[in-house]
């Protein structure tokens, strides 16, 4: 006999059944099929300890069963983790809105988002927000959408201008923070400031991702043991170079995926 | 006095402050990160801190977008 999961439920099977004979014992009428985070067609032959998902197209399933369906396309392990972890973003422009979607889509358990902006015309070019939400708290209009994503996480939101002084009482609590602002002075001042309070924590910030050019030229630069900053390093937004969705989407991409391996032990 | 700023040797003047040397990289102190020998310093020991002999500076200098 092996011992399986079957949407998080264990079974056991006589060895060298199927993932065909799976389904026709516990949900036949799946017609979506992952074993181990892996969608596949193929009937292939289940092994001990072999985690496997099935899914009715359509089907609203459980609460309870809800969280763990929608991280069944996650590796192994990995949402687990996740779901233990906390981040922080600061700022919710178009890096930050991008984060926060990206880790509430991986299921980072606590997540607090800050800004002290609301939502104006110009921010739809690159940002996560809605025509509706206009004149809305970024930190608002923001949690609006990550409760419609992934309503199965704690989230604060703190609608407040970062300075200096406040540093420490707003990242206390959080493992990694994620510098997401659009000035420099104040990605200097955060990122400055947060490693000589925090230097066992994680910062991952971003410098330089204005403009359209080729994404190859975004790269990690480390600073100190847990400082990561995304980005070119030059080109910064200035009259004649814009910020738009396409490239700062893929350098927020790239700080939430450090983030992520951070938060899993793999940075 | 030879110093290594990210990772490059280079000649100053002895006795050179932080803020001296920012100033002439034509840096803005405000949107800088320093690390001198591997500790960050805040901004207010920018016109204090001394570079001695060998030292060794990290500058991250951040550009506005996000």
């Amino acid at each position: 006999m092996i011992n399986i999961t079957v949407n998080e439920k264990n079974f056991r099977f006589e060895k060298g059944q199927t993932l065909l004979d799976v389904k026709k014992a516990v949900k036949s009428e799946a017609d979506v099929v992952i074993i181990n985070g892996f969608q596949t067609d193929n009937n292939i032959e289940v092994n001990d300890g072999d985690s496997i998902v099935l899914i009715k197209k359509g089907e609203i399933p459980s609460r309870d069963e809800m969280e763990f369906l929608m991280a069944a396309r996650h590796t192994p392990g990995i949402h687990r983790m996740l779901k233990k972890s906390s981040a922080a973003i600061a700022g919710l422009g178009g890096l930050g809105s991008n984060i926060a979607i990206n880790l509430a889509r991986m299921g980072v358990g606590k997540l607090k988002i800050i800004d002290f902006d609301v939502v104006e015309p110009s921010n739809l070019n690159r940002q996560q927000y809605f025509i509706h939400q206009i004149g809305k708290k970024k930190v608002d209009a923001l949690h609006e959408t990550l409760h419609q994503i992934n309503p199965y996480l704690e989230y604060d939101c703190e609608n407040v201008y970062i300075t200096e002084d406040k540093v420490e009482k707003i990242f206390s609590d959080y493992q990694v923070v994620l510098e997401a602002f659009d000035k420099a002075e104040n990605k200097a001042m955060l990122i400055g400031k947060f490693m000589r309070i925090f230097p066992e924590k994680c910062i991952i910030g971003a410098s330089g991702v204005a403009g359209i050019y080729d994404t190859k030229t975004l790269g990690v630069r480390k600073l100190g043991e847990n400082a990561y900053i995304v980005g070119d390093m030059e080109n910064e937004a200035r009259p004649g170079r814009g910020l738009m969705s396409t490239r700062v989407a893929v350098a927020a991409g790239i700080q939430s995926n450090l983030a992520v391996r951070y938060l899993t032990g793999g940075l | 006095m030879n110093i290594i700023v990210n990772g490059e040797n280079r000649e100053v003047v002895d006795s050179l402050t932080v803020k001296g040397l920012l100033e002439k990289l034509d840096i803005k102190s405000e949107n800088v990160v320093i690390e001198l020998n591997r500790e960050i310093i805040g901004k207010e020991q920018f016109e204090i801190a001394k570079i001695k002999e060998n030292d060794q500076l990290e500058i991250v200098h951040f550009v506005g977008g996000g």
